[in-house]
């Protein structure tokens, strides 16, 4: 029944946000939110420009490419000097160069994979100076990107889709920073620590050991760190560890920030485009595969571990209970987990590796379907954007018209830019995988032999390659080759589809809008919304196949064997 | 400048796909005449040439992979791989052989019509005056010519003296002849063309090489035939879906080596031709020259595949109100006198009026009096003057035993009664302007100073016109009635015909206006003109369908000819462009929808010498890892051999809203692409296995 409820209050708590923050976040896209104009202006002084300073989508890219370059040579540079730096009360030497370029690519893009341990590589002033600071401003780059297709939509003969510094400080200012203040005051009221005094030595005189406990500013990173969708949290064990995550109610509170964002962007969308059905038709397709997936892996780490049952132990009503917090349970870790793949956050309050072969697919295949349900802050809808698409001229096409997307035309620029976005993915994933498991450093990364094997790697590589950052573990990732494969997975994954993405938007705001018509394939209904779910699900399910077959699915047809 | 056998009722709508009368262009030819299926065998083989397959890089992919498994297959000679090789280049073939066959069409048109084209004579005017004999080819723009009964027409050009009747049957297939003659609207005439009577001097227009004729040729044949926007578009989604299965099958190769499965080359191209979108990139090309094809068998020629995407598109559609929403000639249908009257008086004396009229209208009078009151026509005596039509008078009629009837346009016929000293009755003008309100002609009918009553003359709209606009504004697209009458009588049309909108008044200018209006809306415009006026429209409008029968000017200006110059018509051209679009989209969905059952065919047999497990994916229980490889090869090259009637003919189209279309199509082609293959792999295997091949 405690699943039911938990499912039921987050239900009704995200038709809140969606509705409030995504009206909210299109009035600040709007420039209809000024109240913190005294801060903007010095900013666009210092820098030249100004919302009146509209730019084409090449030069936004330009912007957001050299915002992006410049944001990975300082927190590079910041992690490799961090030894000489202040707020380093452990004394941590700098971290080394793979390391660095993997674990700064990944804040970057959003991404969030950690091959590091956070209390034992990072010092204070590189989690909040580099991390934390990442996972503000490459969630308002997410954010900006979405916000300049939805553009694309609502603005007709338009040479330019907005600028990329006034996006992305307005995102900033008026939705990240209060609402993660206000977030992080609730949960370090609920108990996780926030301090900069450094690690505490207990000496436990009756059994005379000595235990260094570690402390550090996790309470307000794990705000921004869930609200961002970013997912790295300030511990190694992330959401996991008692410090960040301290009750039942914080590790609702984190679901509920994780798809607060992702989901209410399709208000924003519906809102700015004039017409909130086709927020809700997005809206519809993000709620349905999502629901299919929590109820996948909810029922199967609600099944007895089959390894378990093999060993001839009869489990009842117990669950998966490997690897999970007893405090949190096997259903809601699911949910947790489940809505942590598929937003690209990646935090993790349990072991996926310890899941049910189902349970892993389930985490595994989520991220695989281009993590558009609701996916990240910003990449999200803008991925699911490119789908719908694609979804849209296949149906058009089907009624006997040339496709129109609120009345844009889909013609040969649109269709080349969204199969582009849509195949980057796959791509990447799929060949990075194959070169893992061809090369002797790759190889030697999994922790299990056999399909298990297998899931790690293709795992790890799918997270880094849709920006997620969820680890399965069992995967020795801090290796030179998984760094640096890794960090450019990160990288194509990211930037290879948001710049079709904004040429996408630039294309659509160029173009004058059709009328529509009885004869106008309705992209607001159940149809639409079937067609896209179509489009994601055969897109993933025919590239990912194969792969998941040799992984997750031989481990299921095993029944408990092992490799 | 009528066109005699003009019978306004005759090329009543069909649609699309309905039996059509082959005329002109338009051979009968069924869709595999045997002629045409033995050429395109042919030509399937021809296109292999990497150069020319390239074209298609869903194909060229699958000629590639067959090349790699004819090496596989020489190096280590088995059954299975020889089978798969001789089954891809199958694959190749069939999608070359659909392409040949709707092109096939074409080509034996191209041939009826270049035998025509044959060496013809011209008669030359020098500038002395006299004749010189040479060949047609030789004529140049600005050439005069002289044509005589049984004389071929050399060169397109338009008449500049006379008028002569003519044979056009060797275009349009019309076999009734049509008058041309200089001057006004009809004047222009194609080369090709017979003169019947009389003598007439053309003025050559077209430039060598560049006639009628030989654009129609080069049309038919496909010579310049370009990709169209909405072609290009659907070939990058397919190449996009060709780039990602590529790396699928590439890195599974890797993946089973990991997993200690070594799958063979052969079974991964088997699968990658499998994935690939083969069924629509085999037809795809066929599908748009069947759509253009589709047209010429109607009649119609598009100048571009381009025009016919757009008529599928159209939102807005200007219609001629003569001739296309209406009969276009007035006929009488009541009479209505004056207080105190007979109505057969009335229309006894209306009757006698028209006796000499030879006009449609006075005939349709004097039919009305006749059905009406069994008035027979009075036998003419030689004691009568008629008085014939006018523009200063406005009025017609006939001076007859002293009786002076008049029949004209209601402002003349009282001022002519007044003038004899009648008076004009009180009701007469409530009467006339009820009928001008009701979008009727009123006739107002005097003998001498009496003023009888009033004729009504009605435009009759078209049987059927009605349910035919019905149609369009579910498909969502607006009518709109363009016509040179008043507003009051245009509104009362509109309304019976049933047309969204009309333009009253229309000059060339306004209704040049109202294109680009609808077009600054981002609507698409199709239209229907004859007249050199109308040519700047034609131009304008996204689909600008030009009469045969119209001016050289406007049949330039437009993007597609209709020989039979029946305006109805456009509506087809609408519903054969949406035809085409929609057979491409459904087409796509069912190859992509096809996936689904090919990888339960192939995966689980793939690895099942390392993976047992995998069995439980093989639902449809194939028999071996070869029957199955086979079975999903085999059903991937026959079912574009299946579906090449499909694509040659289009999917069935009804005119019916967006979404009631979508949900039928997803339902046949998407859902069904995912049921049928599953069937047919399975009875595949089963025939082979029947067959002990594997």
């Amino acid at each position: 029944m405690g699943f039911f409820w938990t499912i039921l209050v987050l239900i009704v708590l995200l038709g809140i946000t969606w509705r409030y923050l995504g009206a909210y976040m299109a009035a600040v896209f709007e420039g209809r939110v000024q109240f913190l104009a005294w801060v903007e202006r010095p900013f666009y002084r210092l820098l030249g420009t100004g919302e009146e300073h509209e730019q084409t989508w090449k030069r936004y890219a330009g912007s957001l490419v050299v915002f992006s370059a410049v944001s990975l040579a300082i927190g590079y540079l910041l992690l490799r000097i961090q030894g000489s730096l202040f707020l380093n009360p452990q004394h941590l030497g700098a971290v080394p160069p793979a390391l660095s370029f993997n674990t700064v690519v990944s804040f970057v893009t959003n991404t969030n994979w950690q091959n590091y341990g956070g209390e034992t590589t990072m010092s204070y002033f590189s989690q909040i100076g580099v991390l934390t600071v990442q996972q503000f401003v490459s969630a308002s780059v997410g954010i900006a990107v979405a916000i300049t297709l939805v553009r694309g939509f609502s603005r007709r003969n338009s040479p330019t889709i907005g600028n990329f510094w006034v996006d992305i400080t307005r995102c900033l200012l008026y939705i990240l920073l209060p609402i993660a203040f206000l977030a992080g005051i609730l949960i370090v009221g609920q108990g996780a620590v926030q301090t900069l005094a450094g690690p505490v030595t207990i000496h436990d005189p009756l059994n005379g050991v000595t235990q260094t406990i570690p402390r550090g500013p996790a309470g307000f990173m794990g705000a921004i760190m869930q609200l961002g969708t970013n997912g790295g949290g300030f511990f190694n064990a992330d959401l996991a560890h008692p410090f960040e995550n301290p009750t039942a109610l914080t590790n609702f509170l984190y679901i509920w920030l994780t798809l607060s964002i992702p989901f209410a962007l399709t208000y924003t969308f519906g809102k700015m485009v004039k017409s909130v059905r086709h927020g809700m038709a997005l809206a519809g397709v993000m709620v349905i595969i999502f629901g299919c997936w929590v109820t996948i892996t909810a029922y199967s780490e609600h099944q007895g571990n089959p390894a378990v049952v093999a060993a001839g132990v009869t489990q009842t009503n117990t669950g998966n209970t490997e690897g999970k917090e007893v405090r949190f349970g096997d259903t809601t870790s699911a949910l947790f987990n489940t809505s942590m793949t598929q937003t690209s956050d990646g935090a993790v309050d349990s072991a996926t590796d310890s899941y049910n072969p189902m349970g892993g697919f389930g985490a595994l295949t989520g991220m695989m379907l281009g993590e558009v349900t609701p996916g990240g802050v910003g990449s999200g809808l803008y991925t699911l954007l490119i789908y719908a698409i694609i979804a849209v001229f296949i149906g058009g096409l089907m009624i006997g018209r040339t496709p129109e997307y609120l009345g844009k035309k889909i013609q040969a620029r649109e269709v080349k830019l969204a199969g582009l976005g849509a195949l980057v993915m796959p791509l990447i994933v799929l060949v990075f995988t194959a070169i893992a498991v061809s090369v002797h450093s790759g190889r030697a990364g999994p922790l299990n032999a056999g399909p298990h094997g297998f899931s790690e790697i293709l795992y790890a590589l799918t997270s880094q390659g849709n920006n997620n950052g969820s680890a399965m573990a069992g995967l020795s990732g801090n290796s030179a080759f998984y760094n640096v494969v890794g960090g450019i997975d990160m990288l194509l994954g990211r930037f290879a589809i948001m710049i079709p993405a904004l040429g996408l938007a630039g294309a659509l705001a160029a173009k004058n809008v059709v009328p529509a018509s009885l004869g106008t394939f309705r992209t607001d209904n159940s149809m639409f919304v079937g067609m896209t779910i179509g489009v994601v699900l055969i897109i993933g399910g025919l590239t990912f196949f194969p792969a998941v077959s040799l992984g997750p699915i031989v481990e299921q047809l095993s029944h408990g064997r092992f490799f | 400048m009528t066109r005699i056998d003009a019978n306004p009722l005759d090329g009543g709508h069909e649609g699309p796909g309905a039996p059509t009368v082959a005329r002109g262009v338009a051979q009968p030819r069924s869709l595999f005449d045997r002629e045409v299926l033995g050429r395109a065998l042919i030509d399937s083989f021809k296109k292999l040439i990497p150069t020319t397959q390239i074209r298609n890089p869903v194909m060229f992919v699958v000629l590639v992979g067959t090349a790699v498994t004819l090496i596989e297959a020489i190096a280590r000679p088995n059954l299975f791989a020889w089978s798969v090789t001789i089954w891809l280049f199958l694959t190749v073939i069939f999608a070359n052989f659909a392409e040949a066959m709707a092109e096939g069409r074409g080509k034996a048109q191209a041939e009826t019509l270049r035998r025509m084209r044959a060496e013809t004579e011209a008669r030359r005017l020098v500038p002395d005056g006299t004749e010189e004999r040479v060949p047609a080819s030789d004529l140049a723009k600005g050439d005069l010519v002289v044509c005589e009964a049984n004389d071929v027409i050399p060169s397109d050009g338009e008449v500049i003296e006379g008028i002569a009747s003519v044979d056009e049957s060797a275009i349009t297939g019309e076999s009734a002849p049509v008058i041309r003659e200089s001057g006004g609207d009809r004047s222009a005439v194609t080369g090709g063309t017979k003169v019947l009577s009389d003598r007439i001097v053309v003025r050559i227009t077209a430039e060598r090489g560049r006639t009628f004729l030989d654009r129609m040729i080069a049309l038919v044949e496909g010579a310049n035939r370009q990709k169209t926007p909405n072609e290009i578009a659907l070939t990058i989604l397919l190449a996009v879906l060709t780039i990602v299965f590529i790396p699928v099958v590439v890195t599974l190769e890797a993946f089973g080596h990991y997993s200690g499965a070594s799958v063979s080359v052969v079974v991964l191209i088997s699968l990658l031709v499998c994935l690939i979108p083969t069924t629509i990139g085999a037809l795809l090309s066929a599908i748009g020259i069947a759509g253009m094809d589709r047209l010429v068998q109607r009649n119609v020629l598009a100048m571009s595949g381009r025009a016919v995407e757009a008529a599928g598109d159209v939102q807005t559609l200007l219609l001629d109100k003569t001739g296309t929403i209406t009969l276009g000639n007035r006929m009488a249908s009541s009479f209505f006198p004056v207080e105190g009257l007979d109505e057969v008086d009335l229309a006894e004396a209306a009757q006698l009026a028209s006796l000499a009229d030879e006009t449609p209208e006075g005939r349709s009078i004097a039919v009305l009096a006749k059905n009406r009151f069994d008035l027979r026509e009075r036998e003419i005596g030689a004691d009568h003057t008629f008085i014939p039509f006018s523009a200063n008078t406005r009025m017609s009629g006939l001076d007859i035993d002293g009786r002076r009837i008049r029949k004209g346009a209601s402002e003349a016929v009282k001022r002519w009664a007044v003038e004899q000293g009648g008076t004009v009755p009180a009701d007469l003008d409530p009467i006339v302007e009820r009928l001008a309100r009701g979008g009727s002609t009123p006739l107002v009918v005097a003998d001498g100073p009496r003023v009888l009553g009033v004729i009504e003359l009605k435009d009759v709209v078209k049987q059927g016109i009605r349910d035919k606009f019905e149609e369009m504004r579910q498909m969502g697209i607006r009518t709109v009635m363009v016509t040179g009458d008043n507003p009051l009588t245009a509104a009362a049309i509109a309304q019976e015909a049933g047309v969204d909108d009309f333009l009253a008044e229309a000059t060339p200018e306004t209704k040049m206006d109202l294109i680009r209006r609808e077009q600054e809306g981002g609507k698409l415009v199709a239209m229907t003109g004859d007249g050199t006026n109308d040519a700047p429209a034609l131009a304008q409008a996204d689909v600008g369908v030009a009469m045969n029968t119209g001016t050289t000017a406007a049949k330039e200006a437009g993007n597609m000819v209709d020989l039979d110059s029946n305006p109805t018509k456009l509506i087809d051209v609408v519903e054969i462009g949406k035809q085409l679009l929609i057979t491409r989209g459904s087409l796509t969905t069912f190859s992509i929808a096809n996936d689904v059952a090919k990888y339960f065919a192939i995966i689980p047999v793939a690895f099942e010498a390392t993976y047992p497990q995998l069995k439980a994916l093989n639902i449809m229980h194939l028999h071996s890892q070869t029957s199955a490889v086979m079975s999903a090869v085999i059903y991937n090259a026959l079912v574009i051999v299946a579906l090449i009637p499909l694509a040659l003919r289009g999917v069935r189209f009804r005119a019916a809203g967006a979404a009631a279309i979508l949900r039928r199509n997803v339902w046949i082609y998407g859902i069904g692409g995912i049921v049928v293959p599953f069937v047919f792999i399975k009875v595949i295997d089963l025939v082979l296995v029947a067959l002990h091949l594997y």
